[in-house]
């Protein structure tokens, strides 16, 4: 049997990954301190690395995956759109947050790069990772980063946005439903919004129509941005 | 399935706006962009589409699985640039966490409590 030839079909990536989300999804149900995506990605890691198949295999299925960011970025309009009433009620408070939010985190994130002698390639993959990871990969592409590693640092800050913010919000006086669904739809993009939705719908809401804003506004801040990268 | 023909139709215009204009603005998001104007224009209208995008959005995470198993290719020169990666990772999201949440907390004082439908305008 050519077990390469197996390795190499799409089916094989598809099935793997579908499989052990489904999987790390019950898990995390069980014990809510497993974070499902660290779950799934590292099964699939010590199963390629175990069977010793190349990533290049299963990357036949794995693009079939990742092919479906496309129209989920799409759909974040609907909770955009759902959420209107309470967002034109703090529209100007959500905005200026966002906005200078994403300001920071991007002149934030280079600056730190470049004082600890990061690469520009680091700094283009860097730059954008506070927004959902469908976009910061996007443009990390564009700005001659690496799309791959965007990704991860995507997940990473969300899942410190998400396991460190409220408590540290709090701590720091910044309380309510709107701020608090702003700083974490800003900073850590799902992740965050997952993990804030929890404790409170309306912070959920918040922190979607935050992200979906974060993911916009950092599109638009990095349109001067390219033409300095390349 | 009506709603994720109309999610993929709004992610393709994306891509040809994006060529097509010259935006350097990713596909994706010039699709959200379309896509929302369409919703508030009622265009298109919300129950074509809630569904699918709830399962979408739902379960989004999935869609970045096979980025995160891709990093085995990165680990060198993630090891590589170790420091500067976690130094500038965890000081940016705490910046960002905490302008975004200092400025909208501020900001949102001001704004009408009730949603009266003159001074809801007035903040637009």
């Amino acid at each position: 049997m050519n077990l390469q030839a197996i390795y190499g079909h799409p089916l094989f990536g598809v099935t793997v990954t579908v499989g052990a989300y489904v999987i790390a999804l019950k898990v995390h149900g069980k014990r809510k301190s497993i974070h499902p995506l660290f779950l799934c990605s590292g099964a699939i890691i010590a199963l390629l690395l175990l069977l010793d198949i190349p990533y290049d295999s299963y990357r036949a299925g794995g693009d079939l995956i990742t092919f479906f960011l496309g129209p989920a970025t799409v759909a974040l309009g609907v909770p955009l759109y759902k959420q209107r009433v309470f967002l034109r009620r703090y529209f100007a408070a959500i905005v200026s947050g966002v906005t200078l939010g994403s300001v920071s985190g991007i002149a934030g994130a280079g600056l730190l790069v470049w004082l600890m002698g990061g690469s520009r390639e680091l700094m283009a993959t860097m730059m954008p990772k506070s927004v959902s990871s469908a976009i910061s990969v996007e443009i990390a592409r564009q700005a001659g980063g690496i799309p791959e590693l965007a990704a991860v640092l995507t997940v990473l800050t969300g899942l410190l946005g998400s396991m460190v913010g409220p408590a540290l919000l709090r701590r720091l006086g910044i309380s309510g439903d709107m701020p608090i669904g702003v700083a974490i739809g800003t900073s850590s993009h799902g992740i965050g919004t997952g993990r804030v939705i929890r404790d409170s719908e309306l912070q959920g809401s918040v922190s979607g129509v935050s992200m979906a804003l974060a993911g916009i506004v950092t599109s638009l801040l990095f349109i001067p941005l390219y033409g300095w990268f390349h | 399935m009506a709603g994720f023909a109309v999610l993929l139709g709004f992610n393709l215009l994306g891509l040809v706006a994006e060529h097509a204009l010259r935006i350097p603005i990713p596909g994706n998001v010039l699709g959200l962009i379309l896509f929302t104007a369409s919703l508030f224009l009622r265009l298109v209208k919300l129950e074509w589409v809630e569904r699918s995008a709830e399962l979408l959005t739902r379960h989004m995470m999935l869609f970045f699985v096979p980025f995160i198993v891709g990093t085995i290719a990165f680990l060198p020169m993630l090891r590589e640039n170790g420091l500067a990666i976690i130094v500038s990772l965890v000081g940016s999201t705490l910046l960002v966490m905490l302008v975004a949440g200092g400025v909208a907390a501020r900001v949102g004082r001001s704004a009408p409590q009730e949603p009266v439908s003159g001074s809801a305008e007035e903040s637009l």
